[in-house]
């Protein structure tokens, strides 16, 4: 099993935000993960990434816990937020930082872009803050991808992409190894329904319908 | 260690770009630079003359400016990474928070000391050109002196930076910190000394505490050993502790402080929610 989390809850000024959440995720699951505003999705995705300290239950990932093993845990994840961050330092940084914490070849990063369509060698001394929308959210899915993980976690990773990078990326995505699993948190099934063979709807912090499709 | 070094570079890099960094740097080696030009090396005040007339002035800039200048670069260091997101992004690769955190703090440190201490190079080269000795035990102890007080305040800020979840509040604490040791280096300590409820003990108590307060005792003592600038309170602390425990107490005080807040920060860090 790649992460397990058993009864796990999780309070913010004394709101539930997770709820006694049980979720496994096995080797080749591509979960579309759904819900309202505020029902603990993103919440849930950061407890994995040891972001957040759980109140109670456990998680862990690959067999390691994400707070106290967080360098193990997240050798095998790699994650896209929704909106890419600014970070003010250039991609050719950037990319060192990457390549440099996760033993990722260059070469990987700048195949992976190519495919997404992202001229790096072009922008690799802009500061990554100051590249388009699209072009900031193409570089991290080919950092994610390139990473070869087991667990790949995308938190509505497309939202800032043209129709014709979606494709791409799309595609990308179907060119996954079959033992590779994913975790996509969306509103919009439709578009990655081909992609997914598992739908997961959570609501007030609780899961409240997990099916295999 | 690789990955403490690698954040640091890219703090550093970071840092480099940012427009704060040349105010800072301008600001002191500027200051420097009027200095001169003003004539202040060549006045003489108070028996002083040249280049020890020039740290001195320097000193007094020091005290005001320095401190809230780390507060306020440094205290968003961590809680606005926190609050833009990159906190997430950059965390999200396998580094250890260890070799994040202490890896900003030292790309922090570097980026808030080079510029003090090219101010002080540039008042160097300005006195060797002027010709005349040049204090070097006094230039010395002066740069351990501005060690020590960027140290201290960069623990407080990443201190802030850790416990305190949006940057302007952040920036807020840090404001509340710098007036509040301002204050307490003469004119809160006068108005207790006038209202008498509190011994003379206890207000030198306070007054050594305050890491503002030791760097402008330890720095006067380099120009006045005998402390005549800071009144009678002088003979109590040359008579208590003694010049040299005096100065030694006024490098390493601001240090160990600073150490126990990067600590506690360092603590909270690991201990708290990330995000």
């Amino acid at each position: 099993m790649l992460v397990s989390a058993k009864n796990v809850s999780k309070k913010f000024l004394g709101v539930n935000v997770l709820d006694d959440v049980s979720l496994d995720i096995n080797q080749g699951d591509r979960i579309a993960m759904m819900g309202p505003n505020g029902a603990g999705k993103t919440t849930l995705i950061r407890a994995f990434l040891g972001f957040y300290h759980i109140d109670g239950g456990k998680i862990e990932v690959n067999g390691f816990d994400p707070i106290k093993d967080r360098v193990k845990v997240l050798q095998n994840i790699s994650f896209i937020p929704q909106l890419p961050p600014p970070i003010k330092i250039s991609l050719d940084e950037m990319i060192s930082f990457i390549t440099k914490s996760s033993n990722i070849s260059k070469e990987m990063i700048f195949e992976e872009s190519e495919k997404m369509e992202l001229n790096l060698k072009k922008n690799l001394h802009k500061q990554f803050f100051k590249l388009s929308g699209g072009m900031k959210q193409k570089l991290l899915i080919a950092i994610a991808l390139s990473k070869k993980s087991s667990l790949l976690v995308f938190d509505e990773p497309t939202a800032n992409l043209d129709p014709k990078a979606r494709e791409h990326f799309y595609r990308l995505l179907q060119e996954l190894d079959e033992n590779c699993s994913t975790l996509f948190i969306t509103h919009r099934l439709d578009e990655i329904k081909e992609l997914v063979n598992r739908q997961v709807y959570m609501d007030l912090g609780k899961i409240v319908e997990d099916e295999k499709v | 260690m690789k990955n403490l070094l690698l954040v640091a570079y890219l703090d550093i890099k970071e840092s480099l770009r940012s427009k704060w960094f040349y105010v800072y740097a301008l600001v002191f080696g500027g200051l420097m630079a009027l200095f001169f030009v003003a004539g202040i090396s060549d006045s003489v005040v108070m028996g002083f003359t040249g280049l020890s007339r020039l740290l001195l002035v320097f000193i007094q800039v020091t005290i005001i400016i320095l401190p809230i200048f780390i507060l306020i670069t440094t205290v968003k260091s961590i809680s606005g990474d926190r609050e833009s997101n990159v906190l997430e992004y950059m965390l999200s690769f396998p580094i250890s928070l260890t070799h994040y955190y202490w890896g900003k703090m030292l790309g922090r440190f570097l980026t808030v000391f080079l510029p003090v201490i090219f101010a002080l190079i540039l008042g160097i080269v300005f006195g060797i050109i002027k010709g005349g000795n040049l204090p070097w035990a006094m230039i010395s102890l002066y740069s351990a002196l501005l060690f020590a007080m960027c140290f201290v305040f960069l623990g407080i800020a990443f201190f802030v930076s850790t416990v305190v979840k949006s940057s302007d509040i952040a920036v807020g604490s840090s404001f509340m910190i710098w007036i509040i040791l301002l204050a307490f280096i003469d004119i809160a300590l006068i108005g207790l000394m006038l209202q008498g409820r509190a011994s003379d003990g206890l207000i030198i108590t306070i007054a050594l505490l305050n890491p503002i307060e030791v760097f402008r005792i330890g720095a006067i003592s380099l120009f006045d050993p005998e402390l005549t600038v800071i009144g009678p309170v002088a003979y109590y602390l040359l008579d208590t502790l003694g010049a040299k425990l005096l100065m030694i107490y006024s490098i390493f005080y601001p240090i160990i402080l600073g150490l126990i807040f990067s600590f506690m920060g360092y603590i909270t860090f690991k201990k708290k929610d990330l995000l």
